[in-house]
């Protein structure tokens, strides 16, 4: 065989490799973007159970603070419907439980009997928890979608990306103002 | 280490492939070990004690926070050491077998942000594979020390007696006399040379493991919080060891007064450490390399590829004392009882607010409270 076919056989599994490596690398980045999402959505689902028995368990003890476990229960029930629905929708009604659950837990500071209720401090934690543990993911989702964005868009990932139609991903933005500037009373 | 072995070798030998292939065979043999029984074999030296969730809640959520921050695939395992020294290791081979312990003194003493902090600097450690890096290294020192050691005393020995080898090999009198300098040289120098060399990596390390820990938590000062409540604390680590110690979230055998400059530390000073998360605009590796050039000047610390444009801000909604946080009175009673359960011993509460910590081996059915004299079922 003459040299030439050597040099173009070379060529073409080089380019091969790069392909590979450059399409290998991308699939990650979305998978990881995928999970993110699965991560964020566990959250939310942890949100959901804990707050029954969180306002079953306050409600002998706040008696004062009926509106308020009341607005609880039907910011839990609209967001839990919304699941389904769009990523924009969705993170306008996990805010508003996020923001009245923080009232929530602020004003249980005028209970001490309440304080001192070793269910309700259990709970108390894992709603804490849980509440870091949903903007956490959603910073991890935030970071894995910009860098797989950034894949995407960047000489020379984005023509295998353009090949193999890799989309850009959304990120999971907080949209409701009130989230931003609340929380004063964290509970951490 | 090759080098020595290869003199090594050639002095005693007549042949350098056999020193060269002891170094290996001993690099190969810790190796192995260190990879496969490494975690297990730190973690039952430091006599820690691994906790399921119900054990201790909160510090399980923490490092499920961190898990999660980090995008770590698998939980770590969480241990407890029975010490009231204030201190924190990762170990683990690969990010899928990762273990963290902490004492119970920093337990007690450290609240929730401070707590993650220090946490999200051990899962760094896992991320980054620093647990990996620094036992290959310092396995890579032993061997370069317990070949150095041998040397010099063979060579002693050697001295001593008379070399067999280079009489009846007679005539390159000479040529032996230089590689027997040469080799004495190596086997001074390279051990002192590697320990260096091991020192400024795992400094190096713990910069890049306390910036991670700033972009995961977004909150720099929890962790600079920590390390202040770290360097304050004086008590020493029973159970640490020099080969273990680059693990550890601050050295466990720093004493006071340490020079800034140290060669010889497996830790950055503590202070310029607190200092250069205070520094930080923001939470990206970016900011902390910015802040790293403003206390310490020069920059680099940050691995380039790392480095993002990209702006972070820190959070800034966490407050001290806020609703929920246990005082360190309650924390203290929390990880007291914690340690009990642990030993197997079981707690009941008497009506009289006392608690009776009951020993595994106590056979008896009941119990008599000491303070009030109820009887109590076991």
């Amino acid at each position: 065989m003459p040299v030439a076919a050597y040099v173009i056989i070379g060529v073409v599994v080089v380019l091969a490799i790069i392909l590979f490596v450059l399409y290998n690398g991308l699939v990650r980045l979305r998978n990881q973007v995928k999970n993110a999402w699965a991560q964020i959505d566990v959250q939310l689902k942890r949100r959901y159970d804990l707050i029954p028995n969180l306002v079953e368990t306050a409600k002998g003890y706040m008696k004062h603070e009926r509106e308020t476990l009341e607005a609880v229960t039907k910011a839990r029930n609209l967001a839990q419907q919304l699941s389904s629905a769009g990523a924009g929708e969705r993170a306008k009604a996990e805010g508003e439980l996020s923001s009245v659950l923080s009232r929530l837990l602020a004003v249980v500071e005028n209970y001490p009997d309440l304080k001192a209720n070793q269910n309700f401090l259990a709970l108390q934690e894992e709603l804490t928890s849980t509440e870091n543990k949903i903007s956490f993911s959603r910073q991890f989702y935030n970071d894995s979608v910009l860098r797989y964005n950034n894949q995407t868009q960047m000489v020379p990932s984005n023509i295998v990306a353009g090949m193999f139609g890799f989309k850009a991903s959304e990120f999971f933005e907080v949209t409701l103002t009130a989230e931003r500037e609340a929380p004063k009373v964290s509970f951490t | 280490m090759i080098l020595i072995g290869y003199f090594l070798g050639l002095y005693f030998f007549d042949s350098a492939i056999a020193g060269l292939l002891i170094a290996i065979l001993v690099w190969v043999v810790l190796s192995l070990i260190a990879y496969f029984q490494g975690d297990s074999i730190l973690l039952s030296m430091s006599r820690a004690k691994k906790i399921r969730r119900d054990d201790h809640p909160r510090l399980y959520n923490i490092v499920e926070e961190m898990k999660i921050a980090s995008g770590l695939e698998k939980m770590p395992d969480i241990y407890i050491i029975d010490d009231p020294a204030l201190n924190a290791f990762a170990t683990g081979r690969d990010p899928k077998r990762a273990s963290v312990a902490i004492t119970s003194g920093l337990l007690q003493k450290l609240n929730r942000d401070e707590l993650q902090g220090v946490i999200a600097h051990e899962i760094s450690h896992v991320k980054n594979r620093d647990v990996l890096l620094m036992s290959m290294c310092s396995i890579l020192l032993g061997t370069i020390v317990i070949l150095a050691w041998y040397g010099s005393r063979i060579m002693i020995f050697g001295s001593m007696t008379g070399s067999r080898r280079s009489s009846s090999s007679g005539g390159g009198g000479q040529g032996q006399a230089i590689i027997l300098i040469i080799s004495l040289v190596f086997i001074i120098l390279a051990p002192i040379m590697a320990q260096l060399i091991y020192f400024a990596i795992s400094r190096k390390r713990e910069y890049l493991a306390d910036a991670s820990a700033a972009l995961y938590t977004r909150y720099p000062e929890g962790l600079a919080s920590a390390l202040e409540k770290l360097g304050a604390s004086t008590g020493q680590l029973k159970s640490a060891n020099k080969a273990t110690a680059p693990m550890y979230i601050i050295n466990p055998f720093r004493k006071k007064g340490m020079k800034a400059s140290d060669l010889t530390s497996t830790h950055p000073p503590i202070s310029e450490r607190i200092r250069i998360l205070r520094a930080m605009a923001g939470a990206s590796f970016n900011d902390y390399d910015q802040a790293y050039s403003k206390v310490h000047g020069g920059t680099g610390v940050i691995p380039a590829a790392s480095l993002a444009a990209e702006t972070v801000p820190i959070t800034t909604t966490k407050l001290e004392g806020e609703a929920g946080e246990p005082t360190e009175l309650q924390r203290a009673r929390e990880t007291s009882d914690v340690m009990w359960r642990l030993g197997n011993y079981k707690t009941i509460t008497c009506d009289c607010g006392a608690k009776l910590r009951v020993p595994p081996n106590f056979r008896e059915p009941t119990i008599r409270c000491p303070h009030c004299g109820r009887t109590h079922q076991v």
